[in-house]
């Protein structure tokens, strides 16, 4: 439990805090600022989840916008009609609740499909879930949702993250995360050392689309207003870019990946034209040249930086 | 310990095994050969339960568990080296071989038994910390035996462990299945390369098109002449 790691991850998250909290009191960090958190925390939450189903369990998926549509739309219907603190805890976990099991419909009945196969099924899901959106009563259609009760700072934003962001490395640390690796790796050696791949395979979905449930609720009651065509496809696609620019399976990879991407986004957005072109040849250029990912399978640890300071030493 | 009762297992509505059956008793090593296409990869994907078979039973310890799912049948002591070693590529030795505990709660025992894994296979201890796929194929399937031994089966199914290995390593991969069953595992061994299954098996069985046409003992068939002009080239 206290382990030297375990410790600098939290002395890490502290000083972190800290720090934003300093430029946010001294006026240096803006609203504009904030916002910027605000994207990071709630994409960073999107990625690590989807690195879970499509970077560690090997499932790779088109519709993660989809499970974030359902925390978010669930979330602000909640706390539309109870705009407090427990409302929004109630919208949380409903919301994530129902991200989770809508995750677990789609991932039994896919369960024979893999690679392309897949990613059109998990998008033809997200579709679905978009046209049911627009055409609900209860969601307002393609106007969307207005004034929402923002309920969210910054503080909240990093702390849901953090603590999320935690869980999914403690299950990929776990036996279980061990059992959604090894299906990565070869299913059919999995299934020769017992490993219920169905299982894992379903679990795998589930989870994800809980947290991206969480995070799609952090969006809510962060930026007030939702539609259904925020969750569509390029929302997903945006989701994955990260996760492979971070590196598939890579929990620190998609953590940089995704403050990185959202930073180089919002900093583009004096330069509204050519935003999209530099985005896209960055993005070009990083595959040439790491085609694993910016982090490839590695995590950020301590023996990366030993490592790689006795390489420093040895030359 | 393990018997297959008139097996029939169709892939769509071709029959690819057609009442067979087969007894592979306590402590022996009995093996399965036939040519490319016999159903003797099916055979042991029914045995494992990856395949379900459309009648016919599967008795192991004289519990039938012909409806037993896969993971649950490996629980219950069949362990399986599937075709082509099948190692878990990007992985370190070391993690394929936890990987192979993973239905084992004993954390201690474990550490123990993989020590014991490199004591068998020596290479394999000087490579614990290099990825898998980096071995070479001889090593892979040291690694792939090494990793069902983890879970201290009954039974060890063994899918053609020669296929795709220079000749010397053929004899040392066969050394190796004989020295497991001296221990007292037993084992099913499916192969293409007859001459070799045949003389360390106590049992052998014949697979053509998806019958058991012939049966007796390694010996017995090595000296046979159809298996002869069939299988060992005259």
């Amino acid at each position: 439990m206290f382990k030297a790691k375990n410790i600098a991850a939290v002395a890490l998250l502290a000083a972190v805090y800290t720090a934003i909290k300093i430029l946010r009191l001294t006026g240096i960090f803006g609203s504009y600022h904030e916002i910027t958190i605000a994207q990071i925390c709630i994409n960073m939450l999107l990625a690590c989840s989807l690195n879970l189903i499509t970077g560690f369990a090997g499932q790779f998926s088109l519709g993660h916008a989809g499970f974030m549509s359902i925390g978010a739309y669930a979330c602000a219907l909640i706390i539309i009609r109870f705009p407090s603190v427990y409302g929004f805890m109630l919208g949380l976990i409903a919301g994530s609740l129902a991200s989770a099991v809508v995750g677990l419909a789609i991932g039994i009945p896919t369960l024979r499909l893999s690679g392309d196969y897949l990613a059109i099924a998990t998008l033809g899901m997200a579709e679905i879930i978009k046209v049911v959106f627009f055409n609900l009563k209860i969601t307002n259609g393609a106007a969307g949702l207005m004034n929402i009760p923002r309920l969210m700072n910054w503080e909240w934003m990093f702390c849901l993250t953090a603590g999320s962001v935690a869980l999914i490395n403690n299950f990929i640390n776990s036996r279980h995360g061990r059992a959604c690796m090894s299906i990565r790796e070869d299913e059919i050696a999995s299934q020769s050392v017992g490993i219920d791949i169905a299982l894992y395979k379903i679990a795998a979905f589930a989870i994800g689309a809980f947290f991206a449930g969480i995070s799609g609720g952090m969006y809510a009651a962060y930026f007030y207003v939702l539609k259904p065509g925020i969750f569509g496809l390029l929302k997903s696609i945006d989701i994955l870019v990260i996760v492979v620019l971070g590196g598939l399976g890579s929990i620190s990879g998609s953590i940089i990946g995704a403050a990185l991407l959202t930073l180089i986004s919002a900093l583009l957005q004096d330069f509204a034209s050519l935003r999209m072109i530099i985005y896209a040849l960055m993005l070009i250029a990083i595959m040439m040249f790491r085609p694993q990912g910016l982090l490839g399978t590695n995590e950020i640890s301590f023996a990366l930086f030993t490592r790689a300071l006795k390489r420093e030493s040895a030359k | 310990m393990l018997e297959l009762k008139s097996l029939n297992v169709h892939y769509g509505v071709i029959h690819v095994l057609k009442d067979v059956s087969l007894t592979v008793g306590r402590g022996q090593i009995v093996t399965l050969i036939g040519a490319n296409g016999a159903g003797k990869t099916t055979a042991l994907r029914t045995i494992s339960g990856i395949k379900a078979p459309s009648s016919g039973s599967i008795i192991l310890d004289g519990q039938d568990i012909t409806k037993i799912p896969a993971p649950k049948r490996v629980v219950l002591g069949l362990s399986q080296v599937p075709e082509g070693r099948r190692i878990f590529a990007s992985m370190s030795v070391y993690e394929n071989l936890e990987l192979g505990a993973y239905l084992r709660k004993d954390t201690k025992a474990v550490k123990s038994d993989i020590q014991d894994v490199f004591a068998r296979f020596p290479i394999l201890g000087k490579r614990q910390k290099q990825p898998a796929g980096t071995l070479s194929g001889g090593e892979q399937q040291m690694l792939a035996i090494g990793r069902a031994l983890m879970l201290k089966p009954k039974i060890l199914l063994l899918d053609e462990p020669s296929m795709g290995l220079a000749p010397i390593l053929v004899n040392e991969i066969f050394d190796i299945i004989k020295n497991i069953n001296e221990q007292g595992t037993t084992v099913l061994l499916v192969e293409q390369n007859a001459s070799k299954a045949l003389a360390i098996a106590d049992i052998g069985y014949v697979l053509e098109t998806g019958t058991i046409v012939l049966s007796g003992t390694g010996a017995e068939l090595a000296a046979s002449d159809d298996v002869k002009k069939a299988y060992l080239g005259g």
